[in-house]
């Protein structure tokens, strides 16, 4: 007793096969899709590389890209198979390979839906790597003769002018690190000596920023020394000034732009893992699945153009269950050996069934050889 | 004598159609593109509208999306004509229309190559224009307390840090404005009170430049003030430093940046002329073998395409009395008015002459 039998015209298959073939098609287009939304967050990781810690982060866009290749390849083998089923000549080569492409689809719709969660769960680490990462590139801001660090500081100043954000977690990170380099610090001025002797480890610091953090929308020229120091300007007031410098941290202002297209790419994903759902399962496993039978069937028939029955298991799930253990089972015993024979296969054990001879059951007999 | 005739068969008049169909609707996407060069265009001078004086470079854009437009009106129209061509019922209603057709097209392309002439030639006016922009930009850059003018210093500031640019023509511009406003100054201290006193109108000249002309790409922190005095910092020399400021002055980097832009517009605006001759040249070998065809017994049959019917000079001469007699048909004729006041008289004797025999 089939599960789900439906009847086929030769009409019918051939346009099942057809919409199989363009739902095929449009899979393909949303496996590009992930694609690129995969390579646009490699390209934006790889753009701010140089303010990131090393950090697990790498992952999430390689397995988009990965999952995206993988979809366009299921979905071109998918349509092939669907055009080439209206053919039954070339439906007989794929025959073998119709089960594996239902499982591998289902296995790769599972991948879809863990690529749309992993996008979600990327900000911690994310925020991890920035702290650190921001904080090394604050230290070696001054550092621009050392190889390797020389376009650290053009990086982190087009960085607070391009987000607008100033320091690590606020401009006070500035006053913590010695960000003028030693070569442009005058050691015969009482003043320099004073401030590298005030504190343990040598360093020139300042309650002053670069001018990257300057705000734009301030009324006044930009105050970037003596910042903390209320009588150095004229009308000025630190604690409520906030128009003069960009107040915001840069790993906030950061952590944001990444959690915003982050969550775009993950909608994203989302909606094309449920649109997979849907066409997948429902239209390409019932689809192919019906089309596979029904066109098995018509070759026992041995007629192209009649009808067929196609179904989704030839028995019921019960039986169906029952007959693949018992593959399985009989897998299993094919590597074990067989003790009643003293363990050599090779003995003719004699059949104990009775012998059928005939409706007489009379043996038969021998008959003479001629001389 | 016909100017450039070709033969045409019927099968060579049907491929005419074609070919011009698909032309026209590929001048009709065209004209879309010109359409959206000329808006972009326009966005990019409007964004910046700030720091220039006059509008005279508008008329660029102005005149690409009005092209644009029109092109997609008049590559329609003639797609619609190709439609028409090959059916002897419906082609003769476009007899006069084609006409027109053929006079907005030729002056869509005068049009067109006007652009490119006025691109080149309006040059000096938008330098003018950013120049005097500019200065009264640099000047009102304090102004953030005057209505009108407190968007100043943001536009100048995110100007500079854009275009990677300082002051008008390089830094020294700020140099001889007084940017910081006389609310910040402090009038009691010795240094404001020399520097207001050592120029004629009482300003607070210093040699330092806002923030936004720093050099991001410099190896030392920016240096802002003081940039004369080589003293006043440590192993600096004013004359050879280059990278602690932008060298670039506004005007230039702005000039440079819409140059480029209507440089990179030139290459369409000149295929899209080569394809509106093109459309028009074949629609006038399409309308006049059709016509030919049409006049014969034999519609099928081969006719005979050209440019004009008459050559050059005689088409002008052609045109010339067909103007004068339009201006013509306005004014009275005097020979015609003495005419039909004979013929009126000549009618009354005709009606007196009747009644006297009869009496």
């Amino acid at each position: 007793m089939a599960v789900l039998r439906l009847k086929f015209t030769k009409n019918e298959r051939d346009k099942l096969a057809q919409v199989l073939w363009i739902l095929n098609w449009i899979s393909v287009l949303t496996g590009i899709l992930l694609f690129s939304l995969g390579l646009f967050l490699k390209v934006e990781i790889n753009k701010r590389g140089e303010l990131m810690a090393e950090r697990d982060i790498q992952y999430v866009p390689n397995m988009l890209i990965a999952v995206g290749l993988i979809a366009c390849a299921i979905n071109f083998l998918g349509g092939k198979i669907c055009y080439d089923c209206v053919d039954t000549n070339k439906f007989l080569r794929w025959k073998l390979i119709m089960l594996p492409y239902i499982i591998c689809t289902f296995f790769f719709t599972f991948c879809v839906l863990v690529g749309a969660l992993m996008c979600y769960s990327m900000r911690g680490e994310l925020e991890e790597s920035l702290n650190l990462g921001l904080t090394e590139a604050i230290r070696f801001y001054k550092d621009t003769d050392t190889p390797g660090r020389c376009f650290l500081k053009r990086t982190v100043d087009m960085l607070q002018m391009e987000f607008h954000c100033c320091g690590n977690n606020g401009y006070k990170d500035w006053f913590q690190i010695q960000w003028i380099s030693n070569r442009y610090l005058d050691m015969s001025q009482k003043e320099v000596v004073d401030r590298l002797r005030s504190n343990v480890e040598g360093k020139y610091l300042m309650s002053g920023v670069p001018f990257s953090c300057c705000n734009l929308n301030s009324p006044r020229p930009c105050i970037q020394q003596h910042v903390t120091n209320n009588s150095a300007h004229f009308n000025y007031e630190h604690q409520t000034e906030a128009l003069n410098l960009w107040m915001r941290g840069c790993r906030e202002a950061l952590l944001e732009y990444y959690t915003h297209i982050m969550q775009s790419i993950g909608l994203t994903v989302l909606l094309t893992w449920l649109f997979e759902v849907m066409d997948a399962c429902l239209s390409v496993l019932t689809g192919v699945r019906y089309l596979q039978t029904s066109l098995e069937n018509v070759l026992r028939q041995g007629d192209l153009n009649s009808e067929s029955d196609g179904w989704l298991l030839e028995n019921s799930f019960m039986e169906t269950a029952r007959t693949n253990l018992n593959i399985i089972k009989c897998l299993g015993k094919g590597n074990q050996i067989d003790t009643a024979n003293n363990g050599d296969p090779n003995i003719n054990v004699p059949s104990t069934s009775k012998a059928h001879y005939g409706p007489d059951n009379v043996p038969l007999k021998e008959i003479p050889e001629a001389s | 004598m016909a100017l450039l005739k070709i033969k045409f068969t019927q099968q060579r008049r049907v491929h005419l159609a074609q070919g011009l169909w698909l032309l026209s609707w590929m001048a009709v996407m065209w004209g879309g593109v010109i359409f959206c060069l000329g808006v972009y265009l326009k966005t990019e001078l409007l964004r910046r509208a700030e720091v220039m004086d006059n509008t005279e470079i508008h008329v660029v854009p102005n005149i690409l999306m009005m092209v644009g437009l029109a092109s997609i009106g008049t590559n329609w129209v003639a797609s619609r004509v190709c439609q028409d061509s090959l059916d002897p019922t419906r082609f003769p209603r476009w007899k006069v229309p084609l006409l027109a057709w053929f006079a907005v097209a030729t002056v869509l392309c005068c049009l067109l190559i006007a652009v490119v002439a006025l691109s080149y030639a309006l040059q000096g006016s938008l330098e003018e224009s950013l120049k005097v922009g500019l200065r009264n930009g640099i000047r009102f850059y304090k102004d953030t307390d005057v209505p009108g003018r407190c968007f100043q210093k943001e536009t100048i500031d995110r100007l500079q840090m854009e275009f990677r640019c300082c002051g008008n023509n390089n830094f020294k511009d700020w140099f001889e404005v007084q940017w910081v406003s006389n609310r910040y100054l402090d009038f009691t201290s010795k240094d404001v009170k020399d520097r207001i006193r050592s120029n004629v109108d009482n300003r607070y000249l210093l040699d330092g430049v806002p923030f936004s002309c720093c050099n991001p790409t410099s190896p030392r922190p920016c240096l802002r003030y003081h940039l004369t005095d080589n003293n006043a910092h440590f192993n600096y020399d004013y004359q050879s430093e280059e990278l602690n400021l932008y060298s670039r002055g506004c005007r230039q980097a702005l000039t440079d940046y819409y140059m480029e832009l209507m440089n990179s517009t030139g290459p369409g605006v000149l295929s899209v002329i080569l394809i509106q001759l093109s459309v028009l040249l074949s629609l006038r070998y399409l309308q006049t073998a059709v016509e030919t065809a049409m006049v014969l017994e034999d519609p099928e049959g081969d006719s005979e395409g050209y440019l004009l019917e008459k050559g050059v000079k005689e088409t002008i001469e052609d045109l010339k009395i067909n103007a004068l007699t339009m201006l013509k048909f306005g004014q009275v004729d005097p020979n015609a008015a003495e005419g039909s006041s004979e013929v009126a008289d000549a009618e009354k004797d005709e009606k007196d002459a009747p009644p006297s025999p009869a009496s």
